[in-house]
């Protein structure tokens, strides 16, 4: 750390309260933010972590409390926030795809000419040397939709320090990188930490906190818990402050042995990007299959289910080949995707649980076309007490925690009793309470015999879980492991493509994966 | 609300449950403002034009806006499924021509009501197969629809009022059942079906999957072209019922007949707190707004408005009483 903590903090938050429609969000709490400190605010979903830097950044109006900057009371909107030198690297991007990077850039400083025109000379120059600064490798006049979502981010983040700002907060910046794209993200968090900002970073991820942190901050149900400096910190202590209960194992143990194979891929591909692939999953078998971002996993699941169209390739459940090419053709052969946006792909969120609950099973509630509610009462019902639901049936999802929205999901594919169930990112954006009730849920499902497929990036997870890991990488399967004595860094060299050391114990497959 | 939680009342209330009450409350108000609005209307009205409060006018006000209503039916499953159909207006023309051009040729009554109604249907599926096969925009499918359609029209009448001897469905605009004009039967029995279909049907169910987020629906297996193609379909059946009962009124059909009705429709749906990007709204709010409306127009009547204000006042009306509810719920968060 280049710079001294100085006794002053540059922001001193105290008491602050949010409330959204009468419901409490933030509730009461206090913050000190020190110069070159690294702040790291840890909590389930929902505790009130974005809702709370909201406010600092003047996105929110607070309810009570008060913000000090360098010892003065300020009270803002988003404007004077960043005049005051406050800068929040959104969790969703706020980035207009449709222009080039070097207008995101500029957008609301655009640079003029004498005459008033846009001086698009001095617009791109800006943009290069703000690229440069967060180590980004893509030319300034790209459109932003051809960015991938973490080049997209260093866009963000390449404007949010364009003004040296004085505090800048990252809200779960990680979620949707890839293993290269944290190192860069971590480098620039160094780099802002030795200028003197200080950085409040919002993150689920141990890891990160161990790598990153100086202070770590936990808040549960809006409410301030404690502050550790990194050195209590541990993962254990974190997790405990965060849940408010210790959590003993995550994952089940002992899994009966797998039976027939339930999902027969072979050579499945898109014709172009995607494989061919070839992978087989037993009932009763839980693969986890491993890889960077953007190497192919989610769309070899969506070919699987019929949501893209394969060019070339068969898929066979329980030895029928599968014709169709559309979900609903999958899922009459007994397929299930629980896809890796529950917003976008997963739920209606306008819509209460119980709707959500049997949209994908329509048929069992039904007569001649008609709702049988009291049939959707009880299914909603069964699913609630199954997953942990405590919200009441009527509810709509969007009112939702990230974690029960992700069961609402599940619920909605168990109801369709599948035979094979692919999850992609289950766990994605959801507190470590429901992981450890999702994990429990997998185990359940794999136990009646369903063969089982979880898409994850949390290596820890895969390890955790799962009897077999297959790796992906640049659209095909490149390894396959049982998983038995696996270490993470065994995995990762194979979704980088890194020359193993080790290529004796760990078989590179290049056709047929292992069964 | 309704509801039963399970959780015990001792447990610390989670965020999610404790949310819950105050919430639904809002997501069900949606027709709320409108409806108080209606009722506060309905005195004011009742006390400055003292006629306005009898069973004949207040029966000949639902009369009135039994056409615009029927097609606001058809049109919020439309809207639903964040569509828009804006060739109702010349699909109701089409309809009551077809009526009126069989009855000129002698055709019995129930074969005219017969070819107007599969006139809407065949209509509705034109613009169906064009958004649902064709993937085109639902504005402009309807847009070139409310054009070709209005042509045809002008074609079928030869651009002037076509009068046949007599037709034998004129009890459909002109009599009344029990003191109820038959429109009014009609409106109400579309609406009660209506209600039916959208909130115990399967297809209902779909109809609001889809305008919530149609990724989600397609991926849980809804056949989500075929809900789309149907909705118009039946936005066009609802064209042709409101066709048979402006025909049978009229006894006759004139080249302009429906035109801009369809805007008085989408003005009755979105007062009635359905959102044009889909997903959420009802069919009791739309009959709320479509009764508004009609009170409204009616009143300014009885008040001896001119016609020409009349457009002018109802404009800003409209606007009006969508700002108050953006208002209303825009205190509610998000």
């Amino acid at each position: 750390m280049a710079i001294e903590n100085s006794p002053r903090p540059v922001v001193r938050l105290r008491g602050i309260v949010k409330r959204f429609a009468g419901v409490t969000v933030v509730n009461g709490v206090d913050l000190d933010l020190f110069a070159g400190q690294v702040h790291v605010l840890a909590g389930e979903n929902g505790a009130g972590k974005s809702t709370l830097m909201k406010v600092l950044a003047g996105i929110h109006k607070p309810d009570a409390g008060t913000i000090e900057i360098d010892g003065e009371q300020r009270s803002f909107d988003v404007r004077t926030a960043k005049v005051a030198g406050i800068a929040l690297v959104h969790q969703e991007l706020l980035i207009a795809p449709n222009l080039s990077v070097a207008d995101n850039l500029a957008m609301g400083r655009e640079y003029r000419t004498g005459l008033g025109t846009l001086n698009r000379r001095r617009t791109r120059e800006r943009a290069r040397e703000q690229l440069a600064r967060v180590g980004a490798t893509f030319p300034e006049t790209e459109r932003a939709e051809h960015l991938s979502t973490g080049q997209q981010q260093l866009v963000e983040i390449a404007r949010s320090i364009a003004d040296n700002p004085k505090v800048l907060i990252f809200d779960e910046p990680s979620a949707a990188l890839s293993a290269r794209e944290v190192a860069n993200l971590f480098r620039i968090v160094e780099e802002q930490r030795a200028a003197g900002t200080a950085i409040v970073y919002i993150t689920h991820r141990m890891d990160e906190i161990e790598k990153l942190a100086d202070v770590v901050t936990v808040l549960r149900d809006g409410k301030f818990v404690e502050t550790l400096p990194i050195a209590e910190a541990s993962p254990e202590a974190i997790v405990t402050r965060m849940v408010g209960r210790p959590i003993e194992a995550l994952f089940s143990e002992n899994r009966p042995p797998a039976g027939e194979v339930v999902l027969d891929v072979s050579d499945l591909g898109d014709g172009e990007n995607i494989g061919p692939i070839s992978l087989e999953v037993r009932a009763g078998e839980v693969v986890g299959m491993a890889g960077l971002v953007g190497s192919g996993r989610t769309e070899f699941a969506r070919l699987v289910f019929g949501a893209d169209e394969a060019k070339t390739g068969t898929v066979r459940i329980d030895g029928e080949l599968l014709r169709s090419t559309s979900p609903m053709g999958a899922m009459r052969a007994g397929v299930a995707l629980v896809p890796e946006s529950r917003k976008d792909q997963g739920l209606v969120l306008g819509e209460s649980i119980a709707q959500n609950v049997v949209m994908a099973s329509f048929g069992s509630v039904s007569s001649a076309g008609v709702i049988r509610s009291r049939a959707v009462k009880k299914v909603t019902d069964s699913e609630r007490t199954r997953m942990g639901i405590k919200s009441p049936r009527d509810m709509k999802v969007r009112q939702l925690s990230g974690g029960n929205q992700q069961k609402v999901l599940l619920s909605k594919w168990l109801q369709t009793n599948p035979k094979v169930l692919i999850l992609d990112e289950p766990t994605r954006g959801v507190d470590v309470g429901a992981k450890a009730d999702i994990y429990a849920i997998i185990n359940a499902i794999a136990a009646k015999g369903v063969a089982v497929l979880v898409i994850s990036s949390e290596l820890p997870e895969l390890l955790g879980l799962v009897d077999r890991i297959v790796v992906m990488r640049e659209g095909r399967l490149v390894a396959a492991f049982p998983n038995v004595d696996l270490t993470e860094e065994a995995v990762m060299q194979h979704a980088f493509g890194v020359p193993s050391t080790q290529t004796s114990s760990n078989p590179i497959l290049s056709k047929k994966a292992l069964s | 609300m309704s509801t039963t939680t399970t959780a015990p009342p001792s447990v610390p209330p989670v965020g999610d449950a404790r949310r819950s009450a105050f919430r639904q409350f809002l997501d069900r108000s949606d027709q709320l403002g409108i409806g108080v609005a209606l009722v506060l209307l309905v005195v004011l009205m009742a006390i400055i034009a003292p006629y306005f409060w009898s069973v004949n006018n207040l029966l000949e006000v639902m009369r009135q806006v039994s056409a615009i209503a029927i097609l606001a039916a058809g049109g919020t499953f439309v809207i639903l499924t964040a569509g828009i159909d804006l060739s109702v207006g010349s699909a109701l023309g089409v309809t009551a021509m077809v009526a009126i051009v069989l009855s000129s040729a002698d055709a019995p009554a129930i074969v005219s009501i017969v070819g107007a109604l599969a006139a809407g249907a065949v209509i509705g599926a034109i613009n169906g197969v064009f958004i649902s096969r064709f993937a085109l925009p639902a504005f402009i499918v309807t847009l070139a629809a409310l054009t070709f359609l209005r042509g045809f029209v002008y074609v079928g009448t030869g651009g002037t009022t076509l009068i046949p001897d007599s037709i034998g469905y004129g009890w459909i605009g002109q009599d009344s059942i029990l003191g109820v004009p038959y429109a009014v039967v009609i409106m109400l029995v579309v609406y009660v079906v209506g209600w039916f279909v959208l909130n115990r049907t399967v297809f209902g169910r779909q109809v609001m999957a889809i305008g919530g987020n149609a990724e989600a629906a397609r991926l849980s297996g809804i056949p989500v072209r075929r809900v789309i193609f149907l909705v118009y379909v039946i936005s066009g059946l609802t064209a042709g019922v409101a066709g048979l009962i402006v025909a049978s009124r009229l006894e006759s059909a004139v080249p302009d007949l429906g035109t801009g009705y369809e805007l008085n429709a989408i003005a009755a749906i979105v007062l009635g707190g359905t959102s044009l990007a889909g997903g959420r709204g009802s069919l009791v709010g739309t009959f709320i707004g479509a009764i508004f409306i009609a009170v409204i127009t009616n009143g300014m009547t009885l008040l001896n408005v001119q016609s020409f204000y009349q457009q002018i006042i109802m404009g800003f009306v409209i606007l009006l009483a969508v700002l108050i509810d953006r208002l209303r719920r825009g205190t509610a968060g998000d």
